[in-house]
């Protein structure tokens, strides 16, 4: 048994608040780098390039590389031999509040969803947590930006539609999500398990690098050829037209129900961001 | 194309702008999001004045994060615009000129460009470092109880910018996809 507090959640993810929000993935820069390379639309390759320069303007003026830094998406792994000295949903939280504070981050929480009134210090996080063997913790903070959330749907497709009704789903997200998203975008699709689970994976599918590829051949086929399917849609950077509609897309699945296939995208932007710690 | 564009805005000077150029705007502009326009709105139907004049103005849908002591502006990228599209068309009739934010506009808000001689410009979505170069001075001049989404008055120079929808309702969403997908069919 391993005692971890709730001081040290709180420090780890201020930091990683603050980290994810500057620095953007090395995965995500490279596959930004080499589209601003490789775009043949004059138009879109500018547009990239000026992202690019984002990428560059941020670190050197110590900015958030985007203005909106999310609703901070926490991702717990729990080794099952880990004790926590403390509350701690209660430690994220406030980790959330002075990473908020501390990096100066928009704070963009509303109490209530109706009711609307901002919390002022972007707590709560959404957190999720997972148990696995071993005795560390490992965090991983996602900012997510509701430009690109807001364009994400969930369908619940019958097994006669297969793949092609998932195709079809996921390449419609996209076209009708068009220059809301601050394309170029990211794709995580979850297929499989109930309503919320497919949810659950497509956000997940955001946690993986994009240039890794599913680890069953049948799916990293798929993902490959649904992200030529939407680089084929000629939404391009920002919309203004071009190929590079996304960066890349991620799929994650698990068992379902004989008489269902749950589908879920979840779109995120060219500002997808994700830091990680394991304490 | 290029243009440069200053404040207060001539709309004469819009009709040469088409969708897809570049902008390098530099002047005096009003940021104002979904709970400024909601204010600006109810200001207008009590007969108030407004927190700042629509003739000749640019408002830019924007909620800046906080800046860090030293810095004039925190990120500072454009919110979408969609959701000012309730209000836009009653300011454009108002003489409002010049209006930049991200995204789509609906039919109403592209009409309300057209007849009224104005242009919707585009900033680059989730360029927020970028962005914030432009911006030399920032001060909040109404509405301070809105945080991120008061209103601010901001000096910027040679903002980049590209024109969404031209003032003969040209719009970069369509025509810009379009002109790419016939450029594969064409075989380059
Ligand atoms: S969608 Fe992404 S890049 Fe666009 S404003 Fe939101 S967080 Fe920023």
């Amino acid at each position: 048994m391993r005692t971890i507090t709730a001081q040290q959640i709180s420090d780890a993810v201020a930091a990683l608040c603050v980290r994810a929000n500057k620095e953007l993935p090395e995965d995500i820069v490279r596959a930004m780098r080499f589209a601003a390379a490789e775009e043949p639309w004059p138009l879109a390759k500018s547009t990239l390039g000026v992202l690019c320069e984002n990428i560059d303007a941020a670190a050197e003026r110590n900015l958030p590389v985007c203005q909106d830094t999310g609703l901070a998406c926490v991702f717990a792994e729990l080794g099952q031999d880990v004790h926590i000295e403390g509350d701690f949903t209660q430690a994220v939280n406030e980790g959330v509040r002075r990473g908020y504070a501390e990096g100066y981050l928009r704070k963009s929480v509303v109490c209530d969803p109706l009711r609307r009134v901002n919390t002022g210090d972007n707590s709560p996080a959404a957190i999720t947590v997972e148990l696995v063997p071993g005795d560390e913790l490992k965090l991983t903070v996602i900012p997510k930006g509701f430009g690109s959330e807001n364009m994400s749907r969930l369908a619940m497709l019958k097994p006669a539609d297969g793949v092609e009704g998932v195709k079809r789903f996921v390449v419609e997200t996209v076209q009708a999500a068009g220059s809301n998203p601050c394309p170029p975008i990211v794709v995580g699709v979850g297929i499989g398990g109930t309503f919320d689970k497919a949810a659950a994976l497509a956000k997940h599918a955001l946690l993986r690098p994009i240039d890794q590829p599913n680890a069953d051949p049948y799916y990293a086929a798929l993902e490959k050829e649904l992200l030529e399917a939407i680089n084929a849609l000629g939404t391009g950077p920002q919309g203004f037209g071009g190929r590079t509609t996304a960066l890349g897309l991620n799929i994650e699945t698990m068992p379902t129900h004989v008489a269902g296939l749950p589908v879920a995208v979840n779109i995120s932007c060219h500002v997808t961001r994700r830091a990680s710690v394991v304490l | 194309m290029e243009h440069r564009l200053e404040t207060p805005i001539d709309k004469e000077k819009l009709k040469a702008l088409r969708a897809g150029d570049m902008v390098y705007l530099s002047g005096t502009v009003y940021t104002a999001r979904d709970a400024a326009h909601k204010r600006m709105m109810e200001s207008i139907d009590k007969g108030e004045p407004l927190p700042f004049p629509l003739e000749g103005s640019v408002i830019y849908y924007v909620g800046p994060t906080p800046e860090a002591p030293g810095q004039v502006i925190g990120a500072a990228g454009p919110t979408t615009s969609g959701r000012m599209d309730a209000y836009s068309p009653r300011l454009l009739d108002l003489g409002q000129p010049v209006m930049i934010g991200k995204g789509l506009r609906s039919p109403a808000v592209i009409e309300a460009i057209v007849r009224n001689g104005a242009v919707y410009l585009a900033a680059m979505g989730g360029a927020g470092a970028v962005m914030s170069a432009s911006v030399t001075n920032a001060e909040v001049i109404c509405w301070e109880d809105l945080g991120c989404e008061a209103v601010r008055r901001l000096t910027v120079k040679d903002m980049p910018l590209t024109v969404a929808v031209d003032s003969y309702g040209g719009n970069i969403y369509e025509s810009g996809p379009a002109a790419y997908l016939a450029s594969l069919k064409g075989g380059k």
